[in-house]
């Protein structure tokens, strides 16, 4: 491995700069930035360090007074705290997005046409392109929904992809998320805040807009509406103010003017879906649900949860509502299933994936798990069913005790883990303290699939604000930050 | 609206405006026991337990000190300022986005001060003692954030179907408070008539009027001369001070009408009904009519009607059968 070393730039805001083997968004080599991050480095080092802060807490009391934050629990309870937020955009150039639209364009596309394959003929689990005991032991296959039409044939509407940057550059999936992905809000207003704070550097830049993404959602939800129901009642259902993404929920409704309810806002009568408001009762016919599938409908699911809506499932059956996204679409985003979507991509679409995959060892299979085990500390393991950087162990940052245990673990349950090697992806330049400083950045687009495929230009980029740490979820000292796709 | 909104924005206002009373009755009444009266101690503090409705779980044991605490920190006493703070939050935190941010920043910060160990600290009865002579802090701070609480609703947000729900349980709420308030005062005023004040009588009296914020405003209309039939038609009868019985039921029935507006005016005809008899009731009795009839009577049709008017919003707008709605 390479050690870290220092760029050939005597900029005092980059004294601190170490490059090492991973890619780096900034500089292209010691001595050299790539060329669309020079004329946003010149701005930075020509701001004295005190308006660079200035303009960061700016920034930051922005976010406190637009609301967007988030409650912590225990002692402090009520007082709001905002997303850590770097001021630093990321960009990335007309080149790059093209690939990286097309690739998930392509990606989505076989999603859908596998999900509706799967709970219908089953022709791919025939042809033994995929193992039929894959699909059915993974917990997110729902054997309610086989058979079943949905509208459009579309099953994920709403997905957020997640990608990183290998070292040599190249754009590569790291997850799927098919279920009820989060974070777009943050997009949204990072890219507010940042045209308020550099408004000129904006500018300058032609950066595509991501600001149509409430009302291309709203689209998409509209075209997904019932057969005869033309003006189509949409709503956002929420599990409530205790839900951590809750912000996001009230957000987006309020951005899209649709109602935001809880479970016991509706009604079921007839497989008719209703809401109770204070003019009467009124149908319900799209339903953009952040609530997981295992808790919103007791009589279908999880006969203990109190989010959801009894009777729900039927109504979705008969046709009389739609659900986006719909039942049983996490199946599809199993990080065992993940190994084969080059394969699902090539048996639809008959075209070779514009967009690659990590290599993943699925421990089902012995001569990988004996590897694996033998490798525990230099791999990374990942439960299956999990999201969000939960049950993960991290070889080269572990514990012998942790890797005892999930050696005991996968003895256990191979299906239910599998294992990538550690990837050091890209970095960005981040505004630590008063100077820039490398730290690890990933990349979440949102794409949106109704009539036809919408990605807005751009998405989320997280960032591990801890120095060498490659863990980006919010929950582990992860921030965010702008992200520019040019338009040229 | 959503009928949960309608419902919460309902009940924040509800607990609020019951927080303002019962810590405006304490601050007076912790202020009336510096004086000898004619009332002695123990009648005061039990007419003050009825004029909160005599909740059955709260005693009157001799010891001002006690009560005090227990009306204004028992968590377990579901009327305590406290408790109708910690609900009154509730509400509004599950209504977050409907409301101003202003007016979520107001309450919380109000209900992050009162939990406060520090500020319950405050009132133990050297605390009280000490500062004889001013509420205590406590109980101003409550005061004043739930004026402010009351201003920004009206200046921050809009004034739509959410804030007339918020109107509905201000007013109602007030109405039937100044009713259980006048009813516990009726034997100490209006029991033997042609009676005047006289010193101690007269601090009593002034009593009643500061426990509605009345005193300047009936000086203003009556002067300084107290008598109990005006103290009576100016906390029922006056139509421009916003504390009477009188002018809440004319809010509240603005507020109603606009959310009538809203929804279908047929189905609302029975709630139109109960409100606009009782206002009507108040807007053409004369007090000699009152008290030549039964007063406690009449006081207490006006806590009957309200609770019915209460009844009839829940039918209407939030707690409806379904069958009925599908039907209809």
């Amino acid at each position: 491995m390479q050690p870290a070393h220092a760029n050939q730039f005597e900029h005092a805001l980059l004294k601190n700069y170490l490059l090492d083997h991973a890619y780096d968004e900034m500089f292209a080599g010691t001595d050299e930035l790539h060329p669309h991050y020079e004329p946003l480095f010149e701005r930075f080092a020509s701001l004295p360090t005190d308006e660079l802060q200035r303009r960061k807490h700016s920034a930051e009391l922005s976010f406190l007074n637009q609301g967007i934050t988030f409650t912590v629990y225990g002692r402090d309870e009520g007082k709001e705290h905002i997303f850590p937020y770097d001021l630093v955009p990321r960009i990335i150039t007309a080149a790059e997005w093209a690939t990286v639209e097309r690739g998930l364009t392509q990606r989505l596309t076989a999603l859908n046409m596998f999900l509706r394959d799967i709970y219908n003929e089953g022709r791919i689990l025939a042809d033994g392109i995929v193992p039929r005991e894959l699909v059915y032991s993974c917990k997110h296959f729902r054997r309610q929904m086989v058979g079943l039409q949905v509208p459009r044939n579309v099953y994920v509407a709403i997905c957020g992809t997640d990608l990183i940057r290998m070292e040599n550059g190249e754009f590569v999936v790291l997850e799927d998320n098919l279920r009820v992905p989060s974070g777009v809000s943050y997009m949204l207003t990072n890219r507010r805040v940042m045209k308020r704070i550099f408004p000129h550097l904006f500018r300058s830049y032609n950066v595509r807009p991501i600001e149509q993404y409430t009302q291309l959602l709203l689209g998409t939800l509209r075209s997904l509406a019932p057969e005869g129901r033309p003006e189509p009642n949409i709503v956002l259902l929420s599990p409530g103010v205790f839900n951590s993404a809750y912000f996001e929920h009230a957000y987006l409704a309020r951005q899209m003017g649709i109602e935001l309810v809880e479970g016991r806002d509706l009604v079921t009568h007839d497989n008719i879906i209703y809401m109770r408001t204070t003019s009467g009762l009124r149908r319900v016919d799209v339903i953009y649900r952040r609530v997981d599938d295992d808790f919103i409908d007791p009589l279908a699911f999880r006969p203990d949860s109190i989010l959801g809506v009894a009777g729900l499932f039927n109504a979705y059956r008969a046709g009389n509502v739609t659900l986006a996204n719909a039942f049983g679409t996490g199946v599809a985003d199993d990080k065992a299933l993940y190994a084969y979507v080059p394969s699902i991509i090539k048996y639809y679409l008959s075209e070779e994936p514009v967009l690659q995959n990590v290599k993943t060892y699925l421990l089902t299979e012995p001569a990988a798990k004996q590897h694996v085990l033998q490798n525990l500390d230099k791999l990374v393991v990942k439960a299956v069913g999990e999201s969000g950087g939960y049950g993960m162990l991290i070889g080269p940052q572990s514990t012998a005790a942790q890797r005892e245990e999930f050696t005991r673990k996968i003895q256990a349950e191979p299906r239910n883990y599998i294992a990538q090697p550690t990837i050091s992806f890209s970095r960005a330049p981040c505004l630590i303290g008063d100077d820039l400083e490398p730290r690890h950045v990933d990349l979440r687009p949102y794409i949106l699939y109704g009539d036809k495929v919408n990605i807005v230009p751009g998405g989320l980029t997280r960032v591990a604000l801890k120095q060498g740490s490659l863990v980006v979820n919010s929950s582990q000292g992860g921030g965010s930050k702008d992200t520019w796709v040019l338009t040229q | 609206m959503l009928s949960r909104v309608a419902d919460s924005l309902y009940w924040m206002s509800r607990y609020i405006e019951r927080a303002e009373h019962v810590t405006r009755l304490l601050d007076v009444n912790l202020n009336l026991m510096l004086d000898e009266s004619a009332v002695s101690a123990d009648h005061r503090w039990q007419r003050l337990l009825q004029a909160l409705g005599s909740p059955k779980d709260v005693e009157w044991t001799g010891d001002p000190y006690a009560l005090t605490q227990t009306l204004s920190y028992d968590t377990e006493f579901k009327g305590s300022i406290l408790s109708c703070v910690i609900s009154a939050r509730e509400n509004a935190r599950h209504v977050r986005e409907q409301i101003s941010t202003e007016q979520w920043h107001r309450l919380n910060s109000l209900y992050l001060e009162v939990t406060q160990p520090e500020m319950q600290a405050n009132l133990d009865p050297e605390g009280i003692l000490a500062t004889s002579d001013q509420p205590t802090e406590f109980l101003q701070h409550v005061m004043e954030g739930v004026h402010q609480f009351q201003g920004v609703s009206d200046s921050t947000m809009s004034h739509g179907e959410g804030w007339q729900f918020i109107q509905v349980g201000r007013y109602i709420e007030r109405a039937a408070a100044t009713a259980v308030l006048l009813e516990a005062y009726h034997e100490d005023l209006w029991s033997h008539s042609d009676r005047i004040a006289e010193g101690n009588e007269y601090l009593e009296w002034m009593g009643l009027l500061r426990s509605a914020t009345a005193f300047e405003a009936y000086c203003k209309v009556y002067t300084a001369d107290v008598t109990p039939d005006r103290i009576l038609e100016f906390l029922l009868l006056d139509e421009e001070f916003p504390h009477s019985v009188r002018f809440s039921i004319d809010t509240l029935q603005n507020a109603l009408e606009a959310i009538h507006g809203e929804g279908g005016k047929s189905r609302a005809e029975p709630l139109r009904r109960l409100v606009g008899r009782l206002r009507a009731s108040l807007n053409y009795s004369s007090v000699e009519e009152i008290l030549h009839g039964d007063i406690v009577a009449y006081l207490r049709g006006i806590q009957f009607q309200c609770r019915g008017i209460h009844e009839m919003i829940y039918q209407l707008y939030i707690d409806y059968s379904i069958q009925a709605a599908l039907a209809g």
